[in-house]
C-alpha cells in the first residue's frame, strides 16, 4: 500500500484535533463531516512532534540484550570453536596436540569428507561420511512434506472455511495434532508403525517401518504431515478469510468456473499468506530433529539422519569443534534457503506482517 | 458510523491494493469496484452461501469427516492403548477393550529408572519460568513495535522474525560446552535460558500483532483526560490486552512444554522435562518396548494440553495466525 502509514497518522491527527470518542469519530473539532473516502486529506494536520526514538530504544533494549546473550553469543562462540583444532592425542601420529587454530579443516572434513588423508578419506560409517546423505535427506524431507502440506492444507482450509454445523468442533480437532508434543507424536507413530502395529494390520503388510530405509523415511513424512498440516491449513484459512465474498460473486456473474475462481482469485489473493506459511514450514523442516531421532534413533547412522541429528551425534562423540563447524554449515544453509525464498519467491514475512498490521488498522 | 465502517472495509479489501485482481482476466478490478454488490454497508458481513443442490453440502460434510478423523484418530488410538492391558497391546479393536489403569501406574512408577511425575514437575517449572521471562520482556518490545513509530522498526521486526526461525541446533554445541564448564547442567537455568531464545521471538511476534488491533484511541482519550502515559497503559490498555496476553502466554508455554532437542542435550535425570522422559522411557527389559506405558505417559502429558486447546480454540487459532496473516 502506497499510503500504508496513512491510517495511523490519520488516527493520531484526529486524536490531536480532539476527535476521540468512538461515537464522535466522524465529526472533526470544527464540526464538519470527515470525508469517508479516507485519510490522505488529513495529512495537513501533522501529528505532534515527540521524542519517539529514545522511548522505543528503552523498550526494545532488554529484548535485544537477551537475544544477544542466548543467540548471538552462542553463534559467535560456535564459529570460533569451528576454527579450533581438537586437543588430545592425535589418533594418527599418537602425539599430543595442543589445539590452536585449525583453519577450515573441520569445514573441509564435512564438505569433502577429508578425515586426515585427503579428500574422500572418511570411511563409511563415520559421521563425516554421513554429511552429504544427511543434507540430501533433510532437503528431501523439506521438499516432500511442505509440498504435501500445502496441497492438503489448501484442501482442508477450503473445507474449514465453509459454513456448516460443527465448524468450530472441526477447528478444535485440527489443533490436537499441533498441540501434542513432537516427542509424544513420535512415540505414538512409533507404536502405530511397530512391527505388529496397527499400520501393518490395516495395510495387511509386514513392513519394518522403523528400520527399512525408505519405509522409515515414509514413516517420518507421514508423522510430520499429520502433525503440521493442520497448522498450515489454519494459516491458509486465515488468508482465505481475508478475501471478500463479493469478489467470488462477481466472478460467478462473469461466468467463471469453480476452477477458474480458484486459480484466478483464490490462489493469487492467498499467495502472500501461503508463502509465509511455506517459508516457516520449510525452515522448520530443515531443522527437524525430534521426529526422526525418536522414531528411528539419533545415532547418526540411520536412514533418516537429518542435519540436526548429525550435529547432536557429533557432540555425543565429544567432537565439539567439528560439531560447531557442522552447526555453522547448517545455519548457513538454512539462512541461504530463507534468503532465496524471501528474495525470489516473495515470501517476505516482515513486510507481509508489517503491511497487514498497517493495512488492518 | 456505518459510512466510516464501510470505508474501512474497502480499504482493507484486496481490491484496494489488489493488482493481482486487476491482472486477472475474469475479475476486472474497476468493474468490480463500480458494481453495485461491492457497495452497500450491509456487505460488510460475508454473504451466506446459497445452496442450490445438496451435493456441495454432502461433499463438505464428507471432507469435514475426513479432517476430523485425521486429527483425532491417532490421538484416539493413543488413549485407547493407554487403557488397554499390556498383554493385548496390539489388539486392533477400535473401541476400548481389556480396560485397565495399570499402564498409568507403570508410567508413574519409579522402579525402572523412570520418574515421570518428577519430569512433569520439571516441565511445569521450566515452562512457567520461560513463559514469565518471555512475557515480561516481550510486552515492552511488542508495545514499542505496535505503538511507536521509530527508525529501524523494520530492522527490529526482521531480527525478531529471524530469531524465531533460527535453527536451535546452532546453539547446542556452544551451550553444551559452556553450561558444562560453568556447572549449569543439572540445573533448571540450563534449560530455561536456551528456551528463551525461541519463545521470546514467538511471544513478541504474536503480541505485536494482537496489540496492533487494540483500540488505541482509548489510550489517547485517557491521555487527554490527564492520565500519564504509564497510567493510560496500565488502566486502559492492559485490561483490554489481557486476553491477548493470556493467549500469548499459552502459546509460549506450549512451545516450551514441547521442546525436545535442547532439553535432551542440556538436562540430567534430575531436571529432564516430559519430552525427554517419554523419549527414553524404559520398559521392564531392553528387548521389549513398553508401548502401553508410553501411551499412558503420552496421554498424561497430552490430555491437559488438549483440554486447554479445546477451551481456548478460537484464541489460539487467532494467535497462531496472527503473525503471517490476519484473520
Amino acid at each position: 500500500m502506497a499510503d500504508s502509514a496513512g491510517p495511523r497518522q490519520a488516527d493520531e491527527a484526529r486524536a490531536a484535533a480532539g476527535v476521540l470518542t468512538d461515537s464522535g469519530r466522524d465529526v472533526s473539532a470544527s464540526g464538519r463531516e470527515v470525508p469517508d473516502s479516507g485519510y490522505p486529506g488529513h495529512d495537513d494536520i501533522a501529528p505532534p512532534p515527540r521524542k519517539r526514538d529514545l522511548r522505543a530504544v528503552w523498550l526494545i533494549a532488554p529484548t535485544m540484550v537477551i537475544l544477544a546473550i542466548v543467540i548471538l553469543y552462542p553463534v559467535l562462540r560456535a564459529i570460533w570453536l569451528s576454527f579450533q583444532a581438537d586437543k588430545g592425542l592425535d589418533p594418527v601420529t599418537g602425539t599430543f596436540t595442543k589445539g590452536g587454530f585449525a583453519g577450515f579443516d573441520h569445514y573441509l572434513m564435512w564438505l569433502t569428507q577429508n578425515c586426515g588423508s585427503g579428500m574422500g578419506s572418511c570411511p563409511p560409517g563415520t559421521l563425516g561420511a554421513d554429511f552429504w546423505p544427511s543434507v540430501g535427506i533433510t532437503f528431501f524431507f523439506a521438499a516432500v512434506t511442505v509440498t504435501i502440506e500445502v496441497l492438503l492444507g489448501l484442501w482442508m482450509a477450503t473445507i474449514m472455511g465453509r459454513t456448516f454445523f460443527g465448524r468450530s468442533l472441526l477447528r478444535a480437532a485440527v489443533l490436537i495434532p499441533w498441540a501434542i508434543p513432537t516427542a509424544v507424536t513420535a512415540k505414538l507413530w512409533f507404536f502405530i508403525f511397530a512391527e505388529n502395529g496397527i499400520a501393518n494390520k490395516i495395510l495387511g503388510t509386514d513392513i519394518a517401518w522403523t528400520t527399512d530405509p525408505w519405509a522409515s523415511r515414509f514413516a517420518v513424512i507421514v508423522a510430520d504431515v499429520w502433525k503440521t498440516t493442520p497448522f498450515m491449513a489454519l494459516l491458509i484459512l486465515a488468508g482465505l478469510q481475508m478475501i471478500p465474498q463479493d469478489v467470488y460473486e462477481a466472478a460467478k456473474v462473469d461466468g467463471a468456473s469453480a476452477w477458474q475462481r480458484f486459480t484466478q482469485i483464490t490462489l493469487p489473493l492467498v499467495k502472500p499468506a501461503l508463502m509465509v506459511a511455506v517459508l516457516f514450514r520449510t525452515l522448520d523442516v530443515l531443522r527437524m530433529y525430534d521426529l526422526p531421532a525418536i522414531l528411528n534413533g539419533d545415532s547418526g547412522a540411520t536412514p533418516t539422519t537429518t542435519m540436526s541429528i548429525l550435529v547432536v551425534a557429533d557432540i555425543r562423540n565429544g567432537n565439539f569443534n567439528s560439531a560447531s563447524a557442522l552447526s555453522t554449515l547448517v545455519f548457513l544453509m538454512i539462512f541461504a534457503v530463507a534468503f532465496i525464498m524471501v528474495k525470489f519467491l516473495g515470501a517476505n514475512a516482515v513486510r507481509t506482517q508489517d503491511e497487514q498490521r498497517k493495512g488492518d488498522k | 458510523m456505518a459510512g466510516r465502517h464501510r470505508s474501512d472495509e474497502l480499504a482493507k479489501s484486496p481490491f484496494g491494493r489488489g493488482d493481482a485482481l486487476a491482472k486477472s482476466p475474469i475479475g476486472r478490478g474497476d468493474a468490480l469496484a463500480k458494481s453495485p454488490i461491492g457497495r452497500g454497508p450491509e456487505q460488510a458481513a460475508p454473504i451466506e452461501r446459497r445452496r442450490r443442490s445438496p451435493w456441495p453440502s454432502v461433499r463438505t460434510y464428507m471432507g469435514a469427516a475426513i479432517i476430523l478423523i485425521w486429527g483425532l484418530a491417532p490421538f484416539y488410538w493413543m488413549v485407547i492403548t493407554a487403557f488397554r492391558d499390556v498383554d493385548h497391546t496390539f489388539d486392533t479393536t477400535p473401541w476400548p477393550t481389556y480396560v485397565t489403569l495399570d499402564n498409568f501406574r507403570d508410567a508413574l512408577a519409579t522402579d525402572k529408572g523412570n520418574d515421570f511425575l518428577g519430569a512433569i514437575v520439571n516441565s511445569l517449572i521450566i515452562g512457567a519460568a520461560t513463559t514469565a521471562v518471555a512475557m515480561m520482556l516481550g510486552i515492552f518490545t511488542a508495545y514499542a513495535l505496535a505503538r511507536i513509530e521509530f527508525r529501524g522498526k523494520y530492522v527490529v521486526t526482521g531480527i525478531i522474525l529471524a530469531a524465531s526461525m533460527f535453527p536451535g541446533v546452532a546453539l547446542v554445541t556452544p551451550l553444551f560446552q559452556l553450561f558444562g564448564d560453568i556447572g549449569w547442567i543439572g540445573h533448571y537455568q540450563a534449560l530455561i535460558v536456551p528456551n528463551i531464545s525461541f519463545v521470546l521471538p514467538l511471544t513478541i511476534y504474536t503480541l505485536t500483532s494482537f496489540l496492533g488491533d487494540l483500540p488505541w484511541e482509548l489510550e489517547e482519550a485517557a491521555r487527554v483526560d490527564g492520565a500519564s502515559r504509564g497510567q493510560a497503559f496500565r488502566k486502559v490498555i492492559l485490561p483490554l490486552a489481557a486476553p491477548a496476553l493470556f493467549t500469548t502466554a499459552i502459546l509460549a508455554f506450549i512451545a516450551t512444554w514441547n521442546e525436545y532437542m535442547l532439553a535432551n542435550m542440556l538436562s540430567t535425570r534430575a531436571t529432564e522435562p516430559v519430552t525427554v522422559a517419554i523419549a527414553r522411557f524404559e520398559g521392564p527389559d531392553s528387548f521389549s518396548q513398553p508401548y502401553t506405558a508410553v501411551m499412558a505417559a503420552g496421554t498424561l502429558v497430552t490430555v491437559p494440553l488438549v483440554i486447554m486447546v479445546l477451551i481456548f480454540q478460537r484464541r489460539i487459532v487467532s494467535g497462531l495466525t496472527a503473525g503471517g496473516v490476519k484473520s
